[in-house]
């Protein structure tokens, strides 16, 4: 097992997998990516939709960006980028709107701002244009996945102390009294930036 | 025709209460990233402004075209591509008729392609079914609202900068969203000033 480990370092595949999520985690590292999603994320349901969201168009638009990376002349390359991003980011608003029509109400235009999150265009600037599809597709799997992490448990905080539920779940009792203040955006911004210390000081990684 | 009336309610609600910023949390990527000094923050809000309304305000007939020929799921990508081209006209306009702008903006104007707002306000005309004088007066209160949140936060980071002892964690990036959040928290009061909610 340990030498399985051990191994496993020397795999360009799990370095990949493992910098996406934790060392470059995307909003606790390099604080990408939360603009679209912040004001979302109040409910668990949502905040899964859209890092499904994320995470799929990412995959998607880094895979097929890796695939043609040798015909996009550098000059014309963000505008390719934008829009096999905005084709990716339609088809998943069509797929949203069809299987789950009123979560697809809630996030309403939000949907529609994935393109412009700041980790799809990043991993595709930064990763798909230098590597083969198979890494480019780990690479935005990964950090597809650690946002989705980070926005899940903001969530989870967010709707437990916001409605006393999780997931439509009332959890704490009848007597209750909701915090309002964490469904809109002041306690989104304090909740984040108790995240991003907290992971900061786990992970030692400060900024000076 | 849509009265005076409306749009200055719709001005205000987009510039205060609703703050796009601080409200709907858009724009996060450069409001943190540039924010460090008062300078570069009002050169960003001035091209943001510039930028947003032009660019409603060309979505807008596209929009109503796009919804004439029957073809509005492609309303994202039409939008993306509308936005990128206008930012590339604007740079080499700039660049020939109004140099010493257009070395103030510097790198801003070509970063503002990806800022959620642009993108944000041209998606939520299409929400809220407004007409054209309507839009354009939503963009520019939205944009404005943004300009004013992004100098206001890094007004108070260029003090705090200087005066205090933060916990290492805490510095940079972090400490800018617990400012954030006291700012969202103090324009929660503007709430009662408009009778119109822009972002229903």
């Amino acid at each position: 097992m340990k030498k399985f480990l051990i191994r496993l370092n020397y795999q360009k595949w799990y370095n990949v997998l493992r910098d996406g999520i934790a060392r470059n985690n995307p909003i606790v590292v390099t604080v990408l990516g939360i603009c679209s999603s912040l004001a979302v994320a109040n409910m668990v349901e949502n905040a899964i939709a859209m890092g499904i969201g994320v995470t799929l168009v990412t995959m998607l638009s880094s895979a097929f960006i890796a695939l043609i990376r040798n015909l996009i002349p550098s000059q014309v390359r963000m505008v390719t980028y934008m829009v096999v991003i905005s084709t990716f980011t339609i088809v998943f608003e069509m797929f949203l709107k069809a299987l789950t029509p009123d979560i697809a109400e809630r996030l309403g235009a939000y949907v529609g701002l994935i393109i412009t999150n700041c980790i799809v265009m990043g991993r595709a600037e930064a990763f798909a244009v230098k590597n083969p599809v198979r890494y480019s597709t780990i690479d935005a799997f990964a950090s597809g996945m650690g946002y989705t992490f980070v926005l899940i448990m903001m969530s989870l905080i967010r709707e437990l102390l916001s409605n006393g539920s999780i997931l439509n779940f009332q959890f704490l009792g009848e007597n209750w009294i909701n915090w309002t203040i964490f469904a809109i955006a002041p306690g989104g911004f304090f909740i984040i930036s108790l995240f991003i210390w907290g992971l900061r000081v786990w992970l030692k990684y400060y900024e000076e | 025709m849509v009265s005076i009336t409306v749009l200055f309610e719709i001005f205000i609600a987009s510039l205060l209460p609703f703050n796009i910023a601080l409200a709907s949390i858009l724009g996060m990527c450069p409001l943190i990233a540039i924010s460090t000094n008062v300078t570069n923050a009002k050169g960003m809000g001035l091209a943001v402004v510039l930028v947003t309304t032009l660019t409603a305000a060309i979505n807008w007939p596209i929009y109503e075209f796009l919804k004439w020929s029957g073809t509005d799921t492609l309303d994202l990508l039409v939008f993306m591509i509308t936005i990128a081209a206008s930012v590339q006209f604007l740079e080499l306009a700039m660049q020939k008729f109004l140099p010493s702008l257009y070395t103030a903006f510097g790198i801003y104007l070509p970063l503002i392609t990806v800022n959620c707002i642009v993108l944000a306000v041209s998606l939520f005309f299409v929400n809220y079914d407004y007409g054209f004088l309507e839009t354009v007066v939503f963009a520019l209160g939205s944009s404005l609202g943004w300009a004013f949140a992004i100098v206001l936060l890094s007004g108070i980071r260029e003090k705090l900068s200087v005066i205090a002892d933060l916990p290492r964690g805490l510095k940079g990036k972090a400490i800018a969203f617990v400012l954030l959040g006291i700012l969202a928290l103090a324009f929660i009061g503007f709430s009662g000033i408009a009778r119109v909610d822009p972002i229903q």
